[in-house]
């Protein structure tokens, strides 16, 4: 009879395969601690040389004189997206609904699939089309040279589309059919059905859809880049160009070095801990959300 | 008869604005990728794949940043894909579920998948082009570009694994089937198209980055032989050529190409998990 | 069909020939049924019989699943609820229905049972109370919930959530309630306060309910439905249906022989 034990040449590789998936798990951690502590390692002296608020209100950006303040950055991000949300949100969660409520299954797959392919299409495209297609159009027809926050309104809010689509739709599909089933039985419409139960139900995912949509706006660059203009000036109208604060890194790395070079990093800092805070919120209000549902 | 009473107009009117909706996206995604098929159609010859680019684009083809795309790309795959299945292989067979570092790696996974590329780039140009030396290359831009996919190879292998069925770890073991003999021969098998997408999309993300790909690999556009080789990729061969004005008509040629690709990997990631969803059925 | 032909005078519902089809599927086999008014109909049979799918024939709640056809004739009074100018909100109102699991909204049980007759209209809020108060009165409801209507009603027991499920379609002021196995996921205790409340609904309503206990059919219902791979295999009061079936695969399924 065999013994029960297994052979331990086999016990020492299956423990040597169990080291091995610990550790790429452990790259995770490492890899972002390592992001955190050479980002801010880079930036965090000059920000707190300059002060934080300064950094992020004054809008005095002359880096070769040592001036460094974000403020048109910092605003030219906001009016970016926030122009782009005003329109895409809207326009997503309506979409959201027809494929989650209204159109027909099929028609509803066909769509998503048109949205996948919507989201793969990378920045640098959309940016291109934008530089070829929506700023001419703009100079022709709303005046302007036509690089501008509208035309980065415009490009910004078709690239946050699939995210509020998606996160939207997952989250309205995701209602018990018991409440939709309920609701009609009750002689409910179907319209008053989605308005009063399944998108009160499903008022957090949309939610979360809109704040990661934002979040995916300030983080973009190079679509922004390219139909903005670039001008680090606060704009007066959606008719003029503007920086971001992403533009400002990818347009000046390439050169910059000493302060300069910190400048940029710190203004990585700010986008990074923005970023981060607002997907964080999300989560816990995410949480906070399905407890008090009694879920 | 109170039952009956006519269809009310606000629901046509809201069934309408729905519908409206719909059809912009289908508009919007249509004109986009209409527009760079028929303008770069006429872009492309097999010169223009197949020959070195001449006086920073302005002629010839565009063959050494499809070389620096695909050399990136694979590279990136090589990097990411063992410890992104191995952290899901981890995370979903091993991890006891609530065990703190678990949670704590399924946390840094979903940061990561948040942040912005341009930050990976400030990251990869920071520590791997300066602090460990490499320059800027396809080993810099791999690197960088590894950890950008590793969370999405990571989540879409986490949830393959998970949809694999419980019987199948139940009956391999009670078989006398060591742990990681069962994930081996039954789990990852199982799981193996919902990991497949997961690469294909990541594909998709290196074959269109941009922003990081720019400060850790460089613009150049010799042919990149060594990975220590700086490299320039499509799409920031695209950047460039519009963004400097040199030329649109060749912009156009990179544009089409690199949408070509994007609809043939989606149209792949599609068919493998719709192969998925078939076998789970 | 073997049954004996019931009183016509006092019918709330009656079907005619109905015959349902899910894509090719044929779920029910022209199943003609007379359903009284004041009375508990129960409807029987083992999982897939169609019983469910007859159930949700009589509110139309069936056409929410894709590829559905129907065929034959459902009455409610002298309306013929299939006809095409018959507003099936309407319709709903007056045919309300119980599911199975009880789906209470993510709402706080006031707004649970308000929410039907705000959807009809309904703006006025001592208008809404008095409605709210008397549905959880009429549901046995009112003594466990009257002072904590403004709690979630997802922190309620199974039991109480299947009886404010109940309240919310008695708010709506309906004439026939639907009931699809109300108690199967309920415990025994919960089990025998709804089955009292059906008791005292059927004064006041008519009532159809789908279930695989036949002990609680046996119990709760004054006529029973046996039905059988889609067709109605017999009906008949209850105490003759159990005592005396006049069908032999009535009696094999009663007496447990299969299903």
């Amino acid at each position: 009879m065999q013994p029960v034990q297994p052979k331990t040449s086999q016990r020492r590789g299956e423990s040597a395969i169990e080291k091995l998936l610990v550790l790429s798990a452990a790259i995770f951690i490492i890899v972002i601690a390592l992001i955190t502590i050479f980002i801010f390692s880079r930036g965090l002296p000059l920000l707190f040389e300059i002060g934080l608020g300064d950094f992020i209100f004054n809008y005095d950006w002359r880096p070769t004189k040592g001036a460094f303040g974000i403020g048109a950055m910092v605003a030219g991000s906001l009016a970016v997206t926030l122009s782009a949300m005003v329109w895409a949100v809207p326009l997503g969660i309506c979409t959201a609904i027809l494929m989650a409520e209204i159109a027909p299954p099929q028609m509803g797959r066909l769509l998503g699939n048109m949205v996948e392919l919507l989201a793969g299409i990378p920045s640098v495209v959309y940016g291109f089309v934008g530089l070829v297609l929506v700023v001419p159009f703009i100079r022709e027809y709303l005046g302007g040279n036509g690089l501008s926050v509208l035309a980065g309104a415009i490009i910004l809010g078709i690239m946050i589309l699939p995210t509020v689509i998606n996160i939207s739709r997952d989250s309205i599909m995701a209602v018990p059919k018991e409440y939709k089933e309920g609701s009609l039985a009750l002689g409910a419409t179907h319209y008053q059905t989605i308005f009063r139960v399944i998108i009160p139900a499903a008022r957090s995912g949309i939610i979360t859809a809109v704040v990661l949509g934002m979040g995916r706006a300030i983080g973009e660059t190079m679509a922004v880049v390219m139909v903005t203009g670039n001008a680090a000036i606060i704009p007066g109208s959606i008719l003029e160009p503007v920086r971001t604060m992403t533009s400002n890194i990818v347009l000046e790395m390439g050169y910059a070095a000493g302060d300069h070079q910190a400048a940029l990093f710190a203004t990585g800092v700010v986008l990074f801990v923005f970023i981060v805070a607002l997907n964080m919120m999300v989560n816990i209000a995410a949480k906070a959300g399905a407890a008090r549902d009694g879920k | 008869m109170q039952l009956v009473t006519a269809s009310k107009r606000s629901e046509i009117l809201l069934t309408a604005l729905f519908w409206l909706s719909g059809i912009v996206i289908v508009l919007v995604l249509a004109g986009i990728i209409g527009y760079v098929i028929i303008k770069g159609f006429s872009a492309i010859s097999l010169d223009f794949i197949l020959q070195a680019p001449s006086r920073a684009g302005r002629l010839g083809g565009i063959s050494t940043t499809i070389v620096g795309t695909v050399y990136l790309t694979v590279l990136s795959l090589l990097i990411a894909v063992p410890i992104g299945v191995g952290s899901a292989i981890y995370l979903e067979e091993y991890a006891l579920s609530g065990s703190k570092f678990a949670r704590l790696v399924n946390l840094t996974a979903e940061t990561l998948a948040g942040i912005p590329s341009i930050v990976f780039g400030l990251f990869g140009f920071v520590f791997f082009v300066i602090f460990l030396g490499l320059g800027w290359s396809i080993l810099s831009g791999s690197l960088t570009m590894a950890i950008m996919i590793l969370p999405t190879i990571t989540r879409t292998s986490q949830e393959a694994i998970l949809a694999a069925p419980h019987e199948y770890r139940e009956n391999s073991l009670a078989l006398g089937a060591s742990r990681w003999q069962t994930i081996y021969k039954v789990i990852l098998p199982s799981a193996l198209p919902g990991i497949v997408t997961g690469i294909i999309l990541s594909i998709g993300r290196a074959v269109g980055e941009t922003a990081a790909i720019i400060l850790t690999a460089g613009s150049s556009l010799g042919m990149p032989l060594s990975p220590a080789d700086p490299a320039r990729t499509m799409s920031v061969h695209l950047y460039i050529m519009a963004m400097e004005g040199i030329s649109t008509e060749r912009a156009f040629g990179t544009a089409f190409l690199i949408v070509v690709l994007i609809i043939i990997i989606n149209f792949l990631a599609n068919l493998t998990l719709n192969r998925l969803s078939r076998a789970m059925r | 069909m073997e049954s004996v032909t019931l009183t016509s005078d006092n019918m709330k519902m009656r079907t005619l020939g109905l015959e349902v089809f899910y894509q090719d599927f044929q779920a029910l086999h022209g199943v003609s049924m007379e359903i009284k008014a004041n009375h508990v109909t129960a409807l029987i049979g083992p999982s897939g019989c169609g019983k469910s799918t007859f159930l949700r024939t009589l509110n139309r709640l069936n056409e929410l699943i894709e590829g559905t056809t129907i065929q034959g004739q459902v009455y409610l009074d002298d309306l013929s609820i299939y006809e095409k100018e018959v507003d099936v909100v309407a319709l709903r109102k007056r045919v309300g229905m119980v599911f199975q699991k009880p789906s209470v909204f993510p709402m706080s049980v006031y707004e649970n049972v308000a929410y039907g007759p705000r959807i009809h209209g309904i703006k006025d809020k001592s208008k809404l109370d008095e409605i709210v108060e008397k549905s959880l009165r009429d549901a046995n409801l009112w003594e466990e919930m009257g002072s904590r209507l403004n709690s979630p009603a997802a922190r309620m027991s199974g039991g109480q959530q299947q009886r404010l499920v109940i309240a919310r379609v008695l708010a709506v002021g309906p004439e026939v309630i639907l009931m699809d196995e109300p108690a199967s996921a309920l415990d025994p205790i919960s089990t025998s306060k709804l089955e009292e409340l059906i008791a005292e609904l059927k004064k006041n309503y008519t009532i159809v309910i789908v279930t695989h206990n036949m002990q609680q059919a046996a119990r709760v219902s004054d006529y029973t439905g046996f039905f059988l791979n889609g067709h109605l295999i017999e009906f008949n009061r209850t105490k003759e249906l159990f005592v005396n079936p006049a069908n032999q695969k009535t009696e094999d399924y009663i007496t447990g022989r299969f299903g």
